[in-house]
Formats: C-alpha cells, structure tokens, sequence
C-alpha cells in the first residue's frame, strides 16, 4: 500500500493534498536549481578548464547586478513559499468548531486514546472517515509526539500542557501512527493504527458487539468525579458559593484578582485544579484545595471535559 | 613520523616538525601549528569512533527486526554518533586544526595572540573528550545528542551528567580557540594587509569566531540547568514542579542553530580558497562573500524557532521564525552563485582539492535546497523529526563541512606536512566518498516524506528498501574515508617532498617553505597587494635562498 518508490505517500486527509502541494513545488524548484548549478559547475569546469599555454583569467568586476537579481529572483520565491506554508499551516492549526474531541494521553511508551462515548483504546485510533477529529493532548512523563504520516498531521505532546491537533480522513482504509520525539528505550515501539472506517462502521464500532455503549463518556466520568472529589461543594451552580460558578467559563474571559485577564482553555482549567493559588479569580478567598497529586492525567483531562460540556449548556 | 624523512637540508631554517622531537616538545608547545597538529590526531580519533558507531546501527537497520542490537544500545550509539560528530569533531574541526595551523601564516603572523591559551584550549578539549568517553565506556547515554527535557533530566537512567559536563568543557575550549582568533586578527596582521585584502578563509574564521563567543555560553548555561535539575530536582524543566519542558529547547536551539554555521561557515571559507585557486581567479564577489559571512552569522541567531514548528510553540511565533530562516538562504545561495561564476572565464583545473570543492557545492545545494522544505511550515509538520531531517543536516554538515574539511586538509597537506599525497588514490578516494555519501544519504529524504520517524530502532516492513540502500551506501562512505587515511598515512612517509608552493596559489601560506619554520617567516612579509592576485606573477619565496622579488613586497 505503501510504495516507498512513488513520490507522494498515501494520501488519507483534507491537508494531505495541499500540502503535497507544497511539496511537489518545492521538488521542482529543487531539482531546476541543482540542475542549474551542477549543469553550470560542469559546463564551466570543462569550458574553462586549463590548457597548457593557456592565457592568464582577468580579475572578476566588482559589479553586483548579477548577486542583486539573483537575490530578487529567489526573494520572490522565497516569499511565495512563506506565504503558501503559511496559509496551509494556520489552517492545519484551527480546528473546526463542530470538531469530534478524543482525548489522548502518551506515555512511555504507548498512546492511550478516549472516545466522546467513553471507549477506550490503547495503539489504535478508530475513527469515521469525512468528519473532523480534534484530539486532546498530554503526556504523563516525557515529550512525545503524535504522528500520522498518511494525514500528514503531526504535534508534540507535553507533560503538564496539552496540545491539540485536528484532521478529516478522507477515505476508510488503515494507516500508520508513530511517536516521533525520542522518549527512550521503546520509541520505535510507540505507535500503532489509525482505523478510517465509514461513519455507519465507527458507529457500530463505538457500541462494541454488545451493541450497547457501555462506558460512562468522559463528561459523565467528569461529573461523577466532580461530585465525588467535591468540587461541587464550593463550584455550585446556584449563586452564592464560594467558588466561582463554572457554567458558562469555558473559552470566556476571566478576571483574576491580580487585575489581568486570562482566557479560561484547557491549560488554565487544568492549572486553575493542580494548583489553584497560581491564578485567583477575582472576588474569590485563595481557599480551593490543591489537587496536585490526587487526579491523574486521564482524571484531569475527564474534568476538563465536563467543565467544558458546561460551558456548552450556558450558550 | 620517521625523524629522518622531516629533516629539511642544511641551508634552510628547521621547520616547526622537525625542530625538536620530544614528546614533551609536542605536549608542551605553544606553537600554533603543532597545536594543530595534536587536534588533528585527536579529532581523527573522535571521528573514527564516531563513524564506527553509525557503522554499527546503520547495520543493525538493514532490517526492520532488532535483530543485531538491543533497543538500549541503538540508542546509545546514535546518541555517541551525535555527541562525537558535533561536539569533538565538526563544531572544532576547521577551525582547531586548519584555523590553528592558517590563521597565523595567512595573516603574516609568527603565532596566535595568546599562544598558552591556544595550548590550554587542546588540553581542556581533552578533558571534555574524556569526560564524554568516560560516559560512553561506562555505559553510555541514551538521551540523543540534543538531550531534550524533561527526558535527559529526569527520566533517562544513563550517564547524563557525565555527557553534558564533556560538551560543557569541549565549549570553553572553543571560545578559547575564538577569543585568541578574534584578537589575532584584529592586532597582528602584517603590514599592509588590510581588512579586504585578508583571504576569505580569515574572515570566515572570523565570523565563526563571533558566533562561538555570543553562543557558546548559551549552550554552556543550559548544560549546567540539566545538571542543577538532575542533581538537586530544581524543577526548571520538569512540569510536576512548574517548570516549563519546552524551555530546554528554546535554550538548546538558541545555540545548536548558530552552531550550525560553526559548522559550515569555516568550511564555506576554505571553498572560496579551493574555488578561487583552480581557478586561477580572484574570488567573484569578494566583498559580498566576506560581508555575507557576517551577515549569516548574525541572521543564525534569530531562526532557532524553526526546529520547534511542532512543540506548542504559538503559531505567530512560527510564522516569524519560518520568516527569518526563508533569509539566511538568500546570502548563502548567492555565495554559491559567487563561486560557480568564479569558474567562468576562469582557468579551472582538477586536483584533488578541487574535485572536493566541487562536491562540496553539489552537496551543500542540495542540503541548503532541502532546508526550504523545512522552513516552510506546511511541509515541516510533516518531516520534522523523520529521515528527512536526517537526510538534510547530513547533506549540509557532512556534504558542506565535512568536504570543506578534507578539501582544506588535502590542500594545506602539503604546507603541513611537508609531503605531497599521491594525487591518483585521492582523486579516487574523493569520487568514492562522493558516491558513497550520496548513496548513503538521498533515500533517507525519500524515507522521511514517506513517514519514517527518526531514532527508531526497529521499524515498518515498507521502509526496508530504502534502508538496504542507505546502509549499501555507508559501506561504500566507508570505504573512501578509509582509503584515504590510508594513502594519508602513507604519504607522510613516503610522499613525494612538497615545494613551498605546489599550487602555485597565492597567499602568505605560499610563501613561506613547506612545513614552515617555527617562527613562520624570517623576516616579517609586507603585503602590498589583495587577496588571490592571480593576474599578477607568484611572489613565491624560500626563506633565505631567495631573497624577496624587487617591486612586490616592500
Ligand atoms: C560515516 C557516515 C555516516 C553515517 C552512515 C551516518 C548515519 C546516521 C544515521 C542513520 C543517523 C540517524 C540515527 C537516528 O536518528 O536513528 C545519524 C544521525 C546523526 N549523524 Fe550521522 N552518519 C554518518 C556520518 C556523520 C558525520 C560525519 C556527522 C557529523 C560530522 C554526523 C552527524 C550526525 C548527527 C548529529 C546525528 C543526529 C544524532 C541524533 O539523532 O541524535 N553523521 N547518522
Ligand atoms: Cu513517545
């Protein structure tokens, strides 16, 4: 499927074509310019190569109109180029709105993936084919990187932070999932399969063969740890607690009581619970627990999920 | 050596080999060209280890299985193959063995500015090459040479510390190598040689000598954050303690990407030496060669965010940095251009030196061609971090500085060592290792647009191929660098005796005997003329046999 002697490898994602794009541009500017300079280099060395007898070079002029518009010339390349990887990757870095959120976590050394039902999956990524897939990603010890190359997708993912990374499959089919920042002894072994299945397949695919979900989704985990944790305690949704209210904060500004404004995304809402006093919200005592060492990761990322469904319920 | 064969007849001065023979005249010299000397023998040492581990793992990756090695091991030998190759040998290559030996001669000097500083710089080199063996042979380190957090400094159960405290070391005697070039050259050139009459191997080595001294210190601090967080757990990387993981790297960059022009600018300056003397033609451009190795050494500085399009990094912070790198290759693509037209209406010959510049400019195109891939964003996110990347920095640090290197090498040999290498073997040596390289290193471009990651062991069936092919081409890489130390070798025994000036080049090098003196010249030269007068006749001089040529020198 993969043959390693065609130019372009599978194409399986909306990115995947513009940026082989790019790609086939730039191997045609590569291969003219080290035409030009080895065809040049040859045909000078043996034009201009030494006879015995033969007269003595001239110095070279001192003119630089040549360097000048050699340096025009390859400018305006060079900003066509910029212009056009640019284009293409702020598109590549804005998920659409609409996107379906997995959750994954990497860890030495494999990648433990979350459907939005709550399915569960080690090493393969099962997904529908045509709809736009955002993941959520963190690490739980070192940096790891998450690579599909048939999407020609690719983004780190950090401990203590999470990166995001979204792509559309185009077409059902297997594809290759790789980790490419070295994480230690089994790097190579970090990495697995992306399942594009047709979205009547994933659907079928989520329910397992029981055809019943069966999982609790990431939101209820979050809610059922919310109540267990008690968070909602000081978090309640009616007024007058001592936590701010949370319906609603998701992607909103927020005021703290040191008088900036940070947007509360998914860094600050993980922050905000692994160590409240970093950031207080003004109008609230510094009296939240700090539940660094009580959530794990999967834990962290399941709260995040729920305090994120609630800011969808306010709008 | 063989005493006998250096010794030089009775009415010229002894030359700086043959003057005193004691292991302590070596061990304790200060004489620039000896010092040399040491740093050849050593870095040859440094870059036979270094090849024998990428022998080892590029073996191992004929096959998809781990079927020679254990995980563990491969990556301790990709990593000693990175630490060796760019920390002891190509970051001090040009500069410590040809820029050591050159500088003074070139400039009409009898020494560098500070000559126990210089042989300081060897010894401290030392220790940093030992402390780093010393990981190796105690069980090696596995971190990759880039030694990323929170990786190196928390989770790897190698010897880190011992690893980072060699590259720490090895940096100071880098600076120091650059401090004394730098003053050198400010204050001891000699009469009459202005700024831009200097050849552009000085200002070459010049330009390095500044991005060493603003960079080092940089790299050296950040050595010392991976040693306070292993040692004391300071939290600077580590987030579990607020530290921040992708700091390391913004640190890392800050010098590893300007040290990449530590690497090539050196070699891009003994090319315009090569190009212009089998050329027979003062340099196309001059001033814009010269002027452009500054300018690139201050552009490296601000681009080390594009190693980092996929860390986290913000997307504006992306967008300036693939900005800036798109500009490092404008100057660097007209100095290629200023070499192919010194060719033109030129008299260009093919000796071994030559034929090195030559691949030098097909190699470092191509390496410099591949780095607009990975500048520009879209397709970066698709190759950082897989084969191609590894394709492209071999393609500019072994294509472009390590032909620099064995170009420069071949063409002082003879200055040197006072011998001439047999012309035939290296012509083939050169063609051997250039179709070696090649052969080595083109499918790894093709591995890595297909989605072959890089550090990995073992890996998917499909990329076999090519990885038979890249190993197939490394035994035939091998095999030239092999030959060529062998001929090498054998020349400094047997080579036929060098003229004082067997290229009839130009250049104060040219006119003093072949090895030189100690003291370089008899007599203090005085220049009256630029850089690379290949209209104007030789000036060329024996010390005391022939006394300096009425109108040329005054
Ligand atoms: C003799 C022929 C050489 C061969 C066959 C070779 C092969 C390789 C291979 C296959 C890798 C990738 C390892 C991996 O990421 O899994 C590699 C990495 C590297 N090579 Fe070479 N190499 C050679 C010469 C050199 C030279 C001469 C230098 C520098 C002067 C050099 C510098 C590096 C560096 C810096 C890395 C990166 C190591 C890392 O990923 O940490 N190589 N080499
Ligand atoms: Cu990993």
């Amino acid at each position: 499927m993969n043959n390693v002697f065609r130019l372009l490898p599978e194409q399986a994602s909306t990115l995947a074509p513009q940026v082989d794009a790019i790609y086939i541009f730039l191997v045609a500017i590569s291969v003219f310019f080290t035409l030009l300079a080895a065809g040049l280099v040859l045909v000078f060395g043996v034009r201009f190569r030494r006879r015995a007898g033969g007269v003595t070079p001239e110095r070279p002029h001192e003119d630089s109109r040549l360097e000048l518009a050699a340096g025009g010339l390859l400018l305006v390349i060079l900003l066509v180029l910029f212009g056009w990887g640019a284009k293409v990757y702020f598109a590549a870095a804005r998920p659409p709105a609409d996107a379906m959120e997995i959750l994954v976590t990497g860890k030495q050394w494999m990648w433990k993936l979350q459907h939005p039902n709550g399915k569960r999956e080690i090493n393969t990524l099962h997904i529908p084919a045509g709809k736009p897939i955002q993941l959520t990603m963190t690490s739980e010890d070192v940096i790891h990187s998450f690579y599909i190359p048939a999407f020609r997708v690719k983004q780190d993912v950090l401990p203590g932070r999470y990166t995001r990374l979204w792509f559309q499959a185009t077409k059902p089919g297997k594809y290759r999932l790789f980790c490419t920042e070295y994480c230690g002894t089994e790097h190579s072994m970090m990495g697995g399969w992306v399942y594009v299945l047709t979205p009547a397949d994933y659907e079928k695919w989520l329910v397992g063969q029981t055809g019943v979900a069966m999982t609790e989704t990431p939101v209820q985990a979050g809610e059922r740890l919310f109540v267990q944790l008690g968070c909602q305690t000081c978090h309640n949704p009616n007024s007058g607690a001592l936590g701010p209210n949370l319906v609603g904060v998701f992607g909103h500004t927020v005021r703290l009581a040191d008088g900036t404004e940070v947007i509360a995304d998914e860094d600050y809402l993980r922050e905000s619970i692994l160590n409240p006093q970093a950031k207080i919200v003004a109008g609230y005592a510094p009296v939240m627990p700090v539940f660094k060492g009580i959530v794990t990761e999967d834990q962290l990322m399941q709260l995040v999920a729920y305090i994120k469904s609630l800011a969808g319920a306010s709008n | 050596m063989s005493h006998a064969a250096l010794a030089t007849a009775d009415d010229t001065p002894k030359s700086y080999l043959s003057n005193r023979f004691s292991i302590q005249s070596w061990l304790f010299t200060v004489d620039h060209k000896r010092i040399a000397i040491l740093y050849l023998i050593s870095l040859t040492v440094f870059f036979l280890l270094g090849g024998a581990a990428a022998a080892i793992f590029r073996l191992d990756l004929m096959t998809p299985q781990a079927d020679l090695l254990q995980s563990e091991t491969y990556n301790k030998l990709f990593t000693m193959h990175g630490i060796v190759m760019i920390f002891f040998f190509l970051v001090p290559s040009i500069p410590a063995v040809l820029g050591n030996f050159l500088v003074p001669i070139m400039i009409g000097a009898k020494d560098v500015a500070f000559p126990k500083l210089n042989l300081l710089s060897w010894y401290v080199f030392m220790a940093g090459g030992l402390l780093a063996l010393g990981a190796i042979v105690r069980g090696g380190v596995d971190t990759g040479w880039t030694f990323y957090t929170p990786y190196s400094s928390m989770y790897a159960n190698s010897h880190v510390i011992l690893a980072v405290a060699g590259a720490f070391i090895a940096g100071f005697s880098s600076i120091m190598t650059a401090l004394n070039f730098i003053v050198t050259i400010h204050k001891m050139r000699a009469p009459g040689l202005t700024w831009f009459r200097l050849p552009l191997f000085i200002w070459a080595m010049y330009a390095t000598s500044l991005v060493v001294i603003l960079g080092t210190p940089v790299v050296a601090i950040t050595l010392v954050m991976i040693f306070i967080e292993r040692f004391f757990g300071f939290g600077l990387f580590d987030p579990a303690l607020g530290g921040d993981p992708v700091l390391f790297q913004h640190l890392f960059w800050f010098y590893s990407h300007p040290a990449v022009y530590i690497m090539i600018l050196p070699s891009m300056g003994v090319v315009s030496e090569l190009v212009s003397c089998f050329s027979r033609r003062r340099l196309y451009g001059y001033t814009f060669v010269a002027f452009s190795s500054l300018a690139i050494a201050v552009i490296g500085f601000f681009v080390w965010g594009h190693h980092m399009f996929v860390s986290s990094q913000s997307v504006y912070a992306g967008l300036i940095f693939s900005f800036l790198t798109f500009f490092v290759a404008i100057p660097t693509a007209i100095k290629i251009l200023n070499w192919i037209m010194t060719m033109y209406k030129g008299s260009v010959s093919f000796e071994t030196p030559m034929l090195y510049a030559y691949g030098f400019l097909g190699l470092f195109t191509i390496g410099g061609l591949t780095g607009l891939f990975l500048s520009t964003l879209a397709t970066d996110i698709h190759l950082h971090d897989t084969y191609f990347v590894v394709a492209h920095f071999h393609y500019v640090m072994v294509g472009g500085g390590v032909m620099g290197f064995l170009g420069g090498l071949h063409f002082w040999w003879p200055k040197i060592t006072g011998r001439m290498y047999p012309e035939g073997w290296a012509k083939f040596a050169a063609i051997v290792i250039f179709v070696g390289f090649n052969l080595t290193f083109f499918p790894q471009f093709q591995l890595g647009y297909h989605g072959m990651p890089r550090r990995y062991h073992t890996y998917a069936e499909e990329f076999q191929i090519l990885h038979v092919m890249s190993t197939a081409g490394a035994s035939v890489l091998g095999a030239g660098y092999l030959i060529m130390a062998g001929y090498m070798i054998w020349s400094l025994f047997k080579g036929k005796r060098a003229p004082a000036n067997p290229w009839d080049a130009r250049g104060l090098e040219w006119e003093t005997s072949s090895p030189p003196p100690t003291e370089n010249f008899l007599t203090t030269p005085v220049v009256t003329q630029e850089a690379y007068a290949y209209d104007k006749p030789s000036v060329t001089w024996v010390p005391t046999a022939h006394p300096i040529p009425e109108g040329h020198r005054v």
